[in-house]
């Protein structure tokens, strides 16, 4: 009665889609659907902590650098916004394939935030608005022909009952349900950094049919620069030539003074400290309920899984450029303050070391993503989206792509266009999202290259290659950033072909060059693409055999020699995907009751019904689905089929 | 889209007459070409439809058997696909043979119903049979994945799940390594893995070798001779296997008490167990043989129950039967050359031991005089074509099926052994481990899902 009160008496006001968050998710969800010409609003809880980083100062690393440039092929904001506020970046694994190359920057995480927010803030068609989200509104979708799901969503309520009306709501609130922040016995029912969380949503979720899980996850202490020793640390430094992320970023902008990080150990007191304390951990005496990521363990979590384990790196980072705090990588932890500062303290260099920020374990409900279509809408929920760490996912950059796909899905549900799934062999996008709403997760969920099994073609150097075709048709690529992609694929092709048809012979320069790089000398003539294909060989090495080489970008340069010094690796990826693909394109119907076919065996009718599968790609990748089960299902398929056609001719006669 | 093309058995084996391997898909005809040289000299791609050939299977220069074979291409096949059926003439082993070459030379093992699926999905059927259709689809399923679990039990999927789990570690090692390159190194490491890719390789080799020698081979009827110490058990063996020794294999590590012969009769695989005569014995050797026989009794396919005629079937029989009631048996009165008395007494005995134990048959028999061989012959047979005891066909499938599994997780590890020795990245190698470790799984039967990542996490402390 009250709300209902409130509601006449309060605001209403009507937007095309909703963003319920302001982080990395919510972010690139507000910013793609507005950018798509949408009245957007997001919701925050604080402006202030638009694209807050409350974790680890750093945007990319091993599969993550990978959804970045991703994220950036497609049109979203992330890959542009950490070029722009970086103080160091790194390429990780350098010395292997370059399909697990990863871009790391450490983020000024000021300055991240503060530019988010301001391209935020001067997108057309996008609304910040401050408020707590405490209630979705849904009603019954019975007069929905076209729609499969029992309800839809018409907005939703703030704490103050005002009242937003969309087509389309997006619900990014990262780790604020019902937030609650421990070390120790001390326990804050807060979110990061002491922000208000939010409490009341899950109820409204729930009232919904929407299951919730409890997840935990955790930071380290941030210290005080002054009271490190540096002196018995190693430095660690960015790369000398930087790469940017985005293939928008002039590369030359990216050549900036960076900031160093050091590395120091943990050692056997330091883990004698943390045994010792273990009683007191609320992980280890059952105050803490939540699910953690193995991934990210805390280091009393290291010390007691690995208790051969001498010692473990402890990374030192520097949190912005106009601040004293440091983070310390590798020791995340929950242990009262007293023993956290006495632990820390036992590291070389920190033996002084004054805490800023203590560490702390962070609880929070997220949905079971298994109740999202691969568009990240919920199956029961016409026009509800679910993006980032609500779906059980961690980490800023998987919640960032995420955001993205449900703003631009959410953005062409309310147009009335066909929605966008990218698959398993398109991008890590896809992957994320594959696993996220096809497997059994049961801790938040980080992205890896061995999660990607065609990571050969899913590089971060073709990202652009791959998607940004896709990101033009969806209307978030400009047309010159287009064409400029066309014309480097025409010369990538137009390049390999030359070399391919360029013989070089047995001459005395040939044998030369071929010494000074202890290759094997030619006893007959051959390509140029086969000496590229030589692993002491590049194109780059060539240069003095080829006469007639163009001129042309170190980035058309960079895929010429993969295309060819990889193209076996290549082609029979090329070839696997070809077989995935068949079964991806057969599609299965929405709320199917898969007990109507009886030779299904019982798991596998179970698992099908609760996870609705799209495809009969995705039905096989179910736990619990044998391929058995999948031929059955293409029988079943091809039935269904024939008869509609059989169904069909009858009509047409 | 074209289709992988598929080759299996798909006639009964154990038949001493005809087998026949079907290929079918869009390279049927290319791989039926590779392996096989008909009379004329014509190739099969240079054939008219729906023709018969006669001529040779080659492996190499290396003449198999003598064949005739059948080209139909689609859409009039039953797949509706091109489909090339060889008719092996020479016995069991050479159509197994007939069925590798087809599968080193392009073609993949047909899943269990697979050959029907295509039929279907080929619009061979009509819409009525699709229900029919997935029934045999989840039926052979089951079979063979039952057929493929009971044959593995013991040394080899022992060997096999230790590889799966040395080559797990190995790229647990690489994959933490790639998703964390500051914590984990991967120094010299190429060296250190081409070490255990010998160790392996050989290893997949002498169980791929096994296969080929015959050694290790559990295929066939098991088929285990029951009875009471002296009613003629160990003659039985000797005779049956004295009717042709094709493979004699003497099980090491067995116990000296229990004798396994494998056995060709009239072209159907036995594996013949002897076992020591069951009685109450305070003795305990003799007791451990006793209990042995008793296991090998229940796990048997078909029991060959020896019964003395001379004394008829007393109280200890009847106990014996107690414990394998469930069993297809047939009954032996033995010695029926050393029995005196009136004519009609056999036959009124075997009548009540049809009747209480309802066995398969009852035969009177004669080691010594060798009488009654033929009737046993027969009701093998009968027991076998009636379909009462299985083992045979699928169990052969399933064994051709884990050998080519094993070829290609051979395969799949030369690859990583090629690009440590080309100098790759190390995240090349892990792309083929894995396709190694992914076939073994399939032949142990044991899932993949997540694996890696609790490997990964359980045994490399990653991260921040």
């Amino acid at each position: 009665m009250r709300a209902e009160r409130e509601a006449m008496a309060g605001i209403e006001e009507r937007y095309d889609v909703i963003v319920v968050g302001g982080g990395h998710a919510g972010c690139e969800a507000a910013l793609a659907a507005a950018r798509l010409g949408l009245e957007t609003i997001v919701f925050t809880v604080s402006v202030d902590s638009i694209a807050l980083m409350p974790c680890n100062p750093n945007i990319g690393g091993s599969s993550k650098g990978h959804l970045v440039r991703e994220l950036d092929a497609l049109g979203g904001e992330m890959g542009k916004n950490i070029d722009q506020t970086f103080i160091q970046s790194k390429m990780l694994n350098a010395s292997k394939g370059p399909a697990v190359h990863s871009l790391r920057a450490q983020a000024d995480k000021q300055e991240y935030t503060r530019q988010m927010r301001m391209t935020l803030e001067n997108t057309d068609h996008l609304t910040i608005k401050q408020a707590e989200v405490t209630e979705i509104l849904t009603e019954s979708n019975s007069w929905e022909e076209k729609s499969v799901s029992k309800k839809r969503i018409c907005g939703i309520v703030t704490a103050s009952g005002a009242r937003y009306l969309a087509g389309a709501v997006i619900l990014a609130t990262g780790v604020y349900l019902r937030a609650r922040c421990i070390y120790g016995d001390v326990s804050v029912n807060t979110g990061p950094n002491g922000l208000q969380a939010a409490n009341r949503l899950t109820a409204s979720l729930q009232e919904n049919g929407i299951v919730i899980r409890r997840f935990k996850t955790g930071t380290p202490a941030r210290v005080d620069r002054r009271s490190i020793d540096f002196s018995k640390m190693e430095e660690q430094f960015g790369d000398p030539r930087v790469e940017p992320f985005s293939f928008t970023t002039d590369p030359e902008s990216v050549q900036i003074r960076q900031d160093s990080c050091w590395l120091t150990y943990t050692n056997e007191k330091t883990h004698e400290i943390i045994r010792k304390n273990l009683d007191r951990s609320p992980l280890y005496c059952g105050v803490i309920e939540g699910t953690g990521p193995r991934y990210c363990p805390s280091i009393e979590d290291k010390v007691v899984k690995f208790p051969d384990k001498e010692r473990h790196q402890v990374f030192v980072e520097p949190e912005g450029r106009y601040t004293n705090e440091m983070y310390l990588g590798g020791m995340s932890s929950s242990l009262p303050e007293d023993v956290q500062v006495e632990m820390y303290r036992t590291v070389p260099g920190l033996e002084q070391v004054k805490i800023v920020r203590n560490a702390y374990a962070i609880e929070y409900d997220s949905i079971d993503p298994g109740q999202l279509f691969a568009t990240l809408e919920f199956k029961e929920i016409h026009g509800l989206f679910g993006a980032g760490q609500i779906n059980g996912s961690s980490g800023y950059e998987e919640a960032a792509v995420q955001g993205f796909m449900a703003g631009v899905n959410a953005a062409r549900l309310v147009k009335g266009e066909e929605s966008i799934v990218l698959d398993r062999s398109q991008a890590y996008i896809g992957v994320l999202i594959d696993d996220l709403v096809t497997k059994e997760n049961t801790e938040p969920y980080r992205m890896m290259t061995s999660r990607a099994e065609y990571r050969l073609l899913l590089r971060q150097d073709n990202a652009d290659q791959r998607l940004t075709p896709m990101g033009y048709r969806i209307g978030l690529i400009e047309e010159e950033r287009y064409q400029k992609l066309l014309e480097k694929q025409r010369q990538i092709q137009e390049e390999i072909r030359r070399l391919e048809e360029t013989t070089v012979g047995t001459s005395a320069a040939v044998q030369e060059l071929l010494k000074m790089y202890e290759s094997t000398e030619l006893k007959s003539g051959t390509t140029l693409a086969e000496l590229i294909r030589r692993p002491e060989l590049s194109y780059e090495k060539l240069e003095p055999l080829d006469e007639k080489r163009p001129v042309l970008s170190p980035s058309v340069i960079e895929q010429v020699n993969i295309e060819i010094k990889y193209e076996g690796y290549i082609k029979r990826q090329t070839q696997q995907v070809k077989q995935f693909e068949k079964l991806e394109k057969k599609k299965l119907e929405p709320n199917f009751d898969y007990s109507q076919i009886g030779s299904l065996r019982l798991e596998a009718i179970q698992k099908l019904n609760r996870y609705q599968p799209a495809s009969i790609g995705q039905a096989s990748r179910i736990a619990g689905v044998s391929p058995a089960d999948i031929s059955v299902l293409l029988v079943y398929l091809e039935q269904r089929n024939r008869r509609r056609r059989e169904e069909k001719n009858a009509i047409d006669e | 889209m074209k289709e992988e093309t598929i080759a299996a058995i798909s006639t009964a084996l154990g038949s001493s007459g005809i087998g026949i391997v079907r290929i079918s898909g869009s390279e049927a005809v290319e791989v039926a070409d590779r392996i096989f040289r008909s009379r004329t000299g014509k190739k099969l791609a240079a054939c008219k439809s729906h023709t018969i050939h006669y001529g040779e299977i080659y492996e190499g220069n290396h003449r198999i058997d003598e064949v005739l074979v059948m080209l139909m291409r689609g859409p009039r096949s039953y797949t509706t696909e091109d489909t090339v059926e060889i008719n092996c003439h020479g016995g069991i082993y050479l159509v197994k043979k007939v069925l590798r070459l087809a599968l080193e030379n392009g073609a993949r093992m047909a899943e269990p119903g697979e050959f029907t699926k295509r039929a279907f999905l080929g619009g061979r059927m009509d819409l009525s049979q699709a229900e029919a259709v997935m029934d045999v689809i989840r039926s052979d399923n089951e079979y063979a994945l039952d057929a493929s679990i009971r044959q593995l039990k013991g040394e080899i999927s022992q060997a096999i799940r230790e590889m799966r789990s040395s080559l797990l570690y190995e790229i647990a090692r690489i994959e933490s390594a790639l998703d964390d390159p500051e914590h984990i190194s991967l120094e010299g490491y190429g060296e250190k893995l081409q070490i255990l890719l010998c160790e392996i390789i050989e290893r997949v080799r002498k169980l791929i070798d096994s296969f080929d020698s015959g050694r290790q081979m559990k295929e066939g009827i098991k088929t285990v001779i029951l009875g009471k110490p002296n009613v003629g058990k160990s003659s039985l063996l000797n005779l049956l296997a004295g009717e042709e020794r094709a493979i004699v294999t003497e099980m090491a590590g067995t116990t000296r008490d229990v004798l396994e012969e494998s056995v060709l009769l009239d072209g159907i695989r036995l594996r013949l167990l002897d076992t020591a005569g069951i009685r109450k014995t305070e003795d305990q050797v003799e007791r451990i043989g006793v209990e042995r026989a008793y296991q090998q009794g229940k796990d048997a396919d078909l029991v060959l129950y020896v019964a003395d005629a001379a004394s008829g079937v007393d109280e200890q029989d009847r106990e014996i039967y107690q414990t394998i009631q469930e069993k297809r048996m047939i009954v032996l009165l033995n010695k029926t050359d050393l029995r005196d008395g009136e004519e009609g007494e056999l036959e009124i005995l075997s009548r009540t031991i049809l009747k209480d134990w309802n066995p398969e048959a009852v035969i009177l028999f004669s080691a010594q005089e060798k009488i009654g061989m033929d009737a046993l012959k027969e009701a093998i047979r009968n027991v076998f074509f009636e379909g009462k005891v299985f083992a045979s066909e699928e169990i052969h499938i399933t064994n051709i099926r884990h050998w080519n599994l094993l070829k290609e997780a051979k395969r799949s590890l030369v690859l990583v052994q090629d690009s440590i020795e080309k100098g790759m990245p190390e995240d090349f190698y892990s792309i083929d481990l894995m396709a190694a470790y992914e076939k073994l799984g399939l032949i142990v039967g044991e899932e993949i899902e997540e694996d890696l990542v609790n490997e990964i996490f359980g045994k490399f402390c990653m991260g921040k």
